[in-house]
């Protein structure tokens, strides 16, 4: 196959022949809290976007000619990559927080390895139902508060108050536009993973 | 700052799948990174042309649906297809998605990964 026929668009950056294990996480937030914003700070490909089709009863594509939306749910995501080591590749997906992406959870995120919640303290209600999803589904996360420039420096404490976060769930500042901070964000979820897993281990 | 996904009108994706529209769904994953076999062939259908050609490296599904513009379900049928005709390998994820959380081990090895970036 020359390369002439090829349609792939020269910025694409293939996975090192050896990756052999991908690994999600998830980042949750409202409308505009900077998803994708954090994903790009960290991600070593420029983010894609995506979506899943389903429709109401649950499975495929059902119906597709003659429905234009009708009882189909559309949910659009987008995703980095992280190459963590020549055979390790985490994945990040930016995943809006409204009602009927719920209902793709574990059709899309069955077997996460995690989840970052992202605050705007000027919305602090989105977040409220993210964290009761979570831990409806059992999935282990941390909260992070995006810090904009106008909004009111709400301290930690008392927003882990307005979100009554139990005292075991991490939560940070960041400023997702800065790769060190998006860093930070991933490293605190993976380390209070790691506690939860040794914790397991050592009691089972 | 979203670029809208195109995903054709639905007569496309019907076409696309052959009018199938549903995959027996568990078996891949988002971030199963599938492999090629084989080089794309004359007669091929498109879209598995294009998959055997962006998979000439490992590639995740979800890449796949993002490059081909299609829906996550899309791609899993078409997958379905080349897997059936052995034109690819998938390398499954190996965090089980029944298991609450994963070994200690690997996330070691991911705290690794995310320091040294």
């Amino acid at each position: 196959m020359g390369s002439a026929t090829s349609e792939l668009p020269s910025s694409r950056t293939p996975l090192r022949d050896t990756a052999e294990n991908g690994l999600k996480i998830v980042v949750v937030g409202g409308f505009g809290v900077g998803k994708t914003t954090l994903v790009r700070s960290v991600s070593e490909i420029r983010p894609l976007n995506t979506e899943e089709v389903m429709t109401q009863a649950g499975a495929g594509v059902d119906k597709m000619p003659e429905s234009s939306g009708k009882n189909t749910t559309t949910v659009a995501f987008d995703f980095g990559r992280i190459s963590l080591n020549d055979r390790l590749v985490l994945y990040l997906f930016g995943a809006p927080g409204q009602k009927r992406f719920w209902f793709l959870w574990d059709r899309l995120f069955a077997g996460t390895l995690g989840a970052v919640v992202l605050v705007d303290t000027r919305r602090m209600d989105e977040s409220w139902y993210a964290i009761d999803r979570l831990e409806h589904h059992g999935t282990p996360f941390v909260v992070a508060v995006n810090r904009f420039d106008d909004a009111a420096r709400h301290s930690l404490e008392d927003i882990r108050t307005a979100l009554a976060l139990p005292d075991h769930v991490p939560l940070i500042d960041c400023d997702a536009r800065v790769r060190s901070s998006g860093k930070d964000v991933l490293i605190t979820l993976v380390d209070h993973l790691h506690h939860l897993a040794r914790e397991r281990e050592l009691t089972a | 700052m979203r670029r809208p996904v195109d995903v054709g009108d639905p007569d496309r994706l019907y076409t696309v799948t052959g009018g199938r529209s549903r995959s027996d769904g568990s078996s891949f994953d988002l971030v199963t990174l599938i492999v090629a076999e084989c080089e794309p062939a004359v007669g091929q259908q498109s879209e598995h042309r294009r998959i055997l050609e962006l998979c000439r490296h490992p590639t995740a599904v979800v890449e796949l649906a993002a490059e081909l513009s299609l829906p996550i379900t899309v791609v899993r049928i078409l997958l379905e297809d080349l897997l059936a005709t052995g034109r690819i390998t998938p390398r499954h994820p190996r965090v089980a998605a029944a298991a609450a959380l994963p070994d200690s081990a690997l996330l070691t090895e991911v705290l690794h990964g995310l320091r040294n970036l």
